[in-house]
């Protein structure tokens, strides 16, 4: 059995930040009649039911975790909108509960499941994770969530099993995004299913300790943590074992630009900007600029998964 | 009041002073007055809202000819100056914050980047281009030249093209946006074409003119628009 080491979640002390928010909140209000032209201080707060979990601290990396209003308010989640700010706006409107995922494929535990069911006697554990964008920005990030694996093994996949795909929900209702066609809907990403199992993989479904908001990618969302962001799906309905590649929704926009694997690497840059450096969200002004780390600082731990690999063939 | 106090007084003003809101907006995010915010990343916020007012301007600047002609108010010319010089006063900006804000004054990454990304090297290339124009752009200068001033100051087509194409390239995918600036910018364009065209059949067959009266007021309100360059467009 799990001992659970109680402590106050990081986001139930209210950030400096935030305090003096207030204030500029209230400018804000003052401000909003003088001038349409100013946009208010909308900074979404961790309002998520608080979740029980274990740090671990061995997968956690040092580094200081971003903000949480900017994780939340800085999203690609083009089922919400394409611009930054536009899924913590819209997002209110995915409803999280109930929310069944159904597994198909290379495994003998087929069938459609209750998220519920599924996380039932799951061990949540928070792991501090950096986070690559393949727009060349960064952050990090406190997830909650457990394995993959753990998930993967319950599903008993074949030996014809080799890769794994991963679908989001396709509803136009709940997902405004998705009446226009700026991606092939619905939103598809794929693993080796040595990726898949892979310790560092993780299932998603809390940051800062409480419930992962929906702009994040709720109530389940991947992270691969040494991957361009686009490969960390979310808000996932679909599971399936394939026993060929899955074709992925930014790799079939793009195939120039998003490979299937899209492991970080400084040395191969996507065809219009470099991917040698990274600035990071939150940063000091004229201190954010930092080199990227080949798969994204975890080359000590997912290296082997690619010896004999031609990288800059297979990005 | 005369039209030229009118503008000196008034207008002018006014437009000088619509020019710097995008600017204070900015200034506001920036520093946190009045409850604005540039959002997660403000660096980013600033360059793109830098680099979409001047191409906004850009196309302000490339509206004027075609607005003064159909609405028949040829001394709007005496606004198209400061328009242009707050496009480039706007790209310059945009340049200095991608450099300073965004390189962090990394200029191996920003050789590399003019020589090696498409998107950028047209869009360092239109800002090269703005520099003549912005340096000729004195009634000293104008009268200098004489009629070679409007030659060089073609340019200014070219340079539209170059900007709204580093927009759209830029663009991760959702190309919506840029496609609407490239729209206008072909409209503004495409009205310079047609008219050349009716001029030049004009030149030809000058009766057909009197068949047209809209095409005579386009022809006369433009040439008088010619002869205003030098002196009355200050």
């Amino acid at each position: 059995m799990k001992v659970r080491i109680p402590r106050i979640a990081p986001s139930e002390i209210t950030p400096e930040g935030v305090y003096l928010n207030r204030r500029s909140l209230l400018a804000g209000a003052l401000a909003m009649g003088a001038s349409s032209l100013l946009r208010a201080v909308e900074t979404p707060q961790a309002q998520g039911a608080a979740l029980s979990y274990t740090v671990n601290a061995q997968y956690s990396v040092k580094e200081p975790p971003n903000k949480f209003e900017d994780i939340a308010s800085y999203n690609n989640f083009y089922e919400f909108g394409t611009d930054k700010e536009a899924p913590s706006h819209n997002a209110h409107s995915l409803r999280t509960r109930p929310w069944s995922v159904s597994v198909y494929g290379e495994a003998e535990g087929r069938g459609t499941f209750d998220l519920d069911d599924l996380l039932k006697g799951v061990s949540l554990e928070e792991r501090i994770y950096r986070f690559r964008c393949v727009e060349a920005w960064s952050m990090v990030v406190p997830w909650v969530g457990f394995p993959l694996s753990t998930l993967l093994a319950r599903f008993k996949p074949t030996s014809r099993a080799k890769y794994v795909e991963f679908t989001t929900l396709y509803d136009p209702h709940q997902m405004p995004g998705q009446r226009v066609p700026v991606l092939g809907w619905p939103y598809v990403e794929g693993l080796r299913i040595d990726e898949a199992m892979h310790p560092l993989t993780l299932m998603v479904v809390g940051l800062y300790g409480r419930v992962l908001p929906n702009q994040d990618g709720a109530p389940l969302r991947l992270i691969v943590p040494w991957k361009y962001g686009f490969k960390s799906i979310k808000s996932i309905v679909k599971i399936g074992f394939t026993p060929s590649q899955p074709r992925t929704t930014w790799s079939g926009a793009a195939a120039d630009e998003y490979g299937f694997f899209a492991n970080v690497n400084p040395q191969v840059d996507h065809p219009r900007w470099s991917q040698a450096s990274e600035r990071r969200i939150g940063a000091p002004f004229l201190a954010a600029r930092r080199p990227t780390l080949p798969f994204n600082g975890y080359a000590e731990q997912v290296a082997s998964l690619y010896q004999g690999m031609d990288l800059r063939r297979y990005f | 009041m005369t039209v030229t106090q009118r503008y000196r007084w008034i207008y002018k003003p006014l437009v000088f002073a619509a020019c710097l809101v995008p600017l204070a907006w900015l200034a506001c995010g920036a520093f946190g007055w009045f409850g604005a915010s540039l959002g997660a990343d403000p660096v980013k916020e600033l360059e793109h809202e830098c680099g979409k007012t001047a191409l906004n301007l850009l196309l302000l600047t490339l509206a004027v000819t075609p607005v003064r002609e159909l609405t028949g108010q040829p001394q709007l010319l005496r606004l198209r100056r400061m328009l242009g010089l707050f496009a480039f006063f706007y790209v310059v900006l945009h340049f200095t914050i991608y450099v300073v804000l965004d390189l962090e004054l990394n200029f191996a990454t920003l050789g590399a980047d003019i020589a090696k990304r498409p998107y950028i090297t047209i869009g360092f290339g239109a800002l090269l281009l703005l520099v003549p124009l912005a340096v000729t752009s004195t009634n000293g200068m104008m009268r200098r030249l004489g009629r070679r001033w409007q030659s060089l100051h073609r340019l200014v087509y070219l340079i539209a093209i170059l900007g709204v194409w580093h927009f759209y390239w830029q663009v991760k995918r959702d190309v919506r946006e840029p496609l609407i600036y490239a729209a206008i910018l072909a409209a503004l364009l495409g009205y310079r074409v047609v008219r050349a065209r009716v001029r030049r059949r004009d030149a030809a067959a000058p009766a057909a003119r009197a068949a047209t009266a809209r095409t005579a007021k386009l022809t006369s309100t433009s040439r008088s628009g010619a002869s205003l360059l030098p002196s009355e467009s200050d």
